[in-house]
């Protein structure tokens, strides 16, 4: 259900605090309060600005350049749209079924990005505030003191996030913007003296992964509650999962899962996602509002990313992972885990069973291979699902018998997570701002709950480059009342 | 021994450079392997001295290297900051005029506009996608033409008349109107004569006339100018190698 904070019942006679732009969420976003005399919480809204104009200008150009093209639309997950639209594009070329090469290379490319954006987001991003506290003295709450008062935790960090982008050099040719990926498979393979250089560190990484799920584990059981209810809202999963059921963030069938884990639909094709998702619009917000069709627009918004993979899937086929998910799933018997601080412990699990998948794809001899491009009856509709870091991303593109792009619609993490950061802003805001004059601390519970999404604002609105925030209160005509404003970024 | 007279010289950048009767100073400073930048020229082709870029003062004056023939004597400036400022300014112009995006271009690494401008120190990164207002021509089974990258040199131009007969572009309107076209009813490609082998498919500096279907087969950072610099290219484009 979406709260009744969605929209106040008198909004001119309330006074509005405005978190502009949220910090350590790259890209632009704004959190607008409206507050009345008693400073009880009438509405809360999170706006994105979803910028579509991208979906027009690739209309009219051949569909191989694609590919490389819609990394331009993220500056922090670039190989999430590299990959998914390649795959997307297979369909065009005819190339059902990859070759082994290009399926490992591409998979190991997606694991080595999944492993440096999480690690990112965990270590520069999240752990300030799980470590220091939300409301601690904000000079320290950022990765610089992190590094003064873990220096072997943020050092970890570092060499983690180092790692992944090294894969991703590898296996994409450059360490941004690649073009390693194109319709129908892979344009290079690696080369064993490239493969031994990944080999190297990777005992360091998956101890490191190890200690990082640990570390998020015990940061929640310290504190159990707060962690378990903070900004918690019940709703419906979506990711894709394996044809076995079991994890895999690189290619898979669609299942959505109820607040109660009863799934709604299972094993369903890339190619049908329109059967079963639509998009909403709401008149406060760019960014779209998509939901499940058949639980309908006010009850089929749902969660998506780490928190919903785990609990989406069977099990996950690596070892270490499948242990820590058993050890998370533990801590909330017989019920979905719902809280938002909760993402960062799937995310670090993930993190882990990235790091083993890349063990296993350095050992598969299929990675030195020299069969790279696939072909075969040529296709119009191009449908490719993958599981960004943040979450599932869908590329659907159709391309006509010129080779031209003539339909683009791309539904990136954060709008799919949309509904769900509004929720939780809003429980977060009637827990802990109702009543009480708005200050930096409590101001930044609501960022808090929306970094535990990790929604890459950037993707949606192709902003690159970090703002300081901002936070204005201001009265019902609009007038100034307070300005509070925090020094740039944290990163 | 030979005993043939020793070939007459002028000097380029304090250097000698020896000539044949009639070639031009771009030529000639090529064949002795020393670069000057160029966007227009193509060895096998008649300079037609439309892009400026290879502009070197001779005795004191500027002129087109590409089209002025070379005298014994003569004292050449190329290698000289006025003459390098002027060469980017000119560079940056046809970036500006055209549509030209680098990273996403399937040219990137072979285009000769893009190397030319890398070794005057241009720095294109700083170009912001030109939503393009020119409609690509995918109507060929085989080709591609994505007008927006032209800068109008006309060696398509020249090629498919002189050497493939064919005459399947040509270029129409006038100053900052002009553009190329093809030689077609329809002006459609597909309603052409042009085949894949054609001398034409080849000869475009930059990304408008495209193997379909190609596009990054090759990775970035194997391509033409990222294994060898646009100075080595050039002076063994000259010597045919
Ligand atoms: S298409 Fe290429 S070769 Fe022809 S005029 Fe334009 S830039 Fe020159
Ligand atoms: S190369 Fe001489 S004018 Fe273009
Ligand atoms: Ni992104």
């Amino acid at each position: 259900m979406t709260s009744p904070l969605d929209t106040a019942e008198n909004p001119e006679k309330l006074r509005r605090v405005v978190i502009e732009p949220v910090s350590r969420v790259e890209g632009h976003g704004k959190v607008t309060i409206l507050l009345d005399d008693q400073r009880k919480v009438h509405q809360v809204r999170l706006h994105i600005v979803e910028f579509r104009g991208f979906e027009r200008f690739i209309q009219g150009r051949p569909y191989w350049e694609v590919p490389v093209m819609v990394q331009r639309l993220c500056g922090i997950c670039p190989v999430s749209h590299h990959l998914a639209a390649s795959k997307a594009l297979d369909a065009i070329v005819g190339a059902r079924k990859p070759t082994a090469t290009a399926e490992c290379v591409r998979r190991l490319m997606h694991y080595g990005q999944i492993l440096q954006s999480h690690a990112l987001h965990f270590y520069h991003l999240a752990s300030p505030d799980l470590l220091f506290g939300f409301d601690s003295d904000p000079l320290k709450r950022n990765v610089v003191g992190v590094l003064a008062a873990y220096p072997d935790l943020a050092r970890r960090g570092i060499l983690l996030r180092k790692y992944g982008q090294e894969v991703i050099r590898i296996t994409a040719g450059k360490r941004i913007h690649g073009t390693g990926s194109i319709p129908g498979g892979v344009n290079k393979s690696v080369t064993a003296a490239e493969r031994d250089e990944l080999l190297r560190p990777l005992a360091d990484i998956l101890a490191w992964a190890r200690d990082g799920v640990r570390l998020v584990a015990e940061l929640h059981r310290a504190n159990r509650h707060l962690y378990d209810e903070f900004g918690t809202v019940r709703s419906s999963l979506l990711s894709i999962v394996g044809r076995d059921g079991k994890l895999d963030l690189y290619d898979g069938v669609l299942r959505a899962r109820d607040a109660d884990g009863k799934i709604i639909f299972d094993g369903v094709e890339p190619a049908d996602y329109g059967a079963e998702l639509r998009e909403n619009v709401r008149s406060w917000s760019y960014m779209k509002f998509p939901f499940i069709l058949s639980r309908g627009p006010a009850d089929g918004w749902y969660k998506v990313g780490p928190l919903a993979r785990i609990q989406n899937c069977d099990a996950i086929g690596t070892p270490l992972a499948e242990e820590a998910r058993q050890e998370l799933l533990a801590s909330s018997p017989g019920a979905l885990i719902h809280a938002p601080l909760a993402f960062h412990w799937a995310r670090m699990i993930e993190l882990l069973h990235a790091a083993e998948v890349i063990e296993r794809l350095l050992a598969d001899p299929a990675l030195l291979g020299d069969d790279l491009v696939a072909s075969g009856p040529r296709g119009r509709v191009a449908v490719g699902i993958i599981e960004a870091p943040r979450g599932t991303l869908i590329h659907h593109y159709e391309v006509d018998e010129h080779d031209l792009v003539t339909m683009c619609n791309l539904i990136v993490s954060t709008t799919h997570n949309n509904q769900a950061m509004n929720e939780a802003i809003r429980e977060v805001a009637r827990k802990y701002l109702d009543g009480h004059e708005p200050s930096e601390g409590l101001l930044n519970h609501i960022e808090v709950a929306i970094r535990a999404f990790d929604p890459c604002l950037s993707c949606a609105t192709h902003a690159l480059g970090k703002m300081p925030l901002a936070v204005e209160i201001v009265d019902a005509s609009g007038a100034l009342v307070e300005r509070l404003v925090r020094d740039g970024e944290r990163l | 021994m030979s005993t043939e007279k020793p070939r007459p010289t002028f000097q380029m950048d304090g250097h000698d450079v020896p000539f044949d009767e009639g070639q031009s100073i771009l030529a000639a400073a090529l064949a002795a392997g020393r670069y000057v930048p160029y966007l227009c020229y193509h060895p096998e082709f008649q300079p037609h001295g439309s892009c400026k870029v290879c502009t070197v003062k001779i005795n004191g004056r500027t002129h087109a290297s590409c089209t002025t023939p070379a005298h014994e004597g003569d004292v050449v400036e190329s290698n000289v900051d006025e003459l390098n400022d002027m060469r980017k300014g000119l560079v940056q112009f046809l970036f500006t005029e055209g549509n030209h995006f680098c990273p996403s271009c399937e040219a990137s690494g072979n285009c000769t506009l893009q190397a030319v401008g890398y070794d005057l120190g241009m720095t294109s990164a700083h170009y912001s996608p030109l939503f393009p207002d020119r409609p690509l021509d995918a109507s060929h089974p085989e080709v591609l033409l994505d007008f927006n990258r032209c800068i109008l040199c006309e060696l398509c131009v020249r090629a498919s008349a002189l050497v493939d007969k064919k005459s399947v572009f040509s270029l129409a309107g006038r100053g900052i109107q002009k553009h190329l076209v093809v030689n077609a009813e329809s002006g459609k490609l597909a309603d052409t004569e042009l085949s894949v082998d054609d001398k034409a498919m080849s000869v475009c500096p930059v990304g408008v006339i495209l193997r379909k279907r190609r596009g990054f087969q090759v990775p970035i950072g194997e391509r033409k100018y990222d294994e060898h610099p646009i100075r080595e290219v050039a002076v063994q484009k000259q010597k045919g190698e």
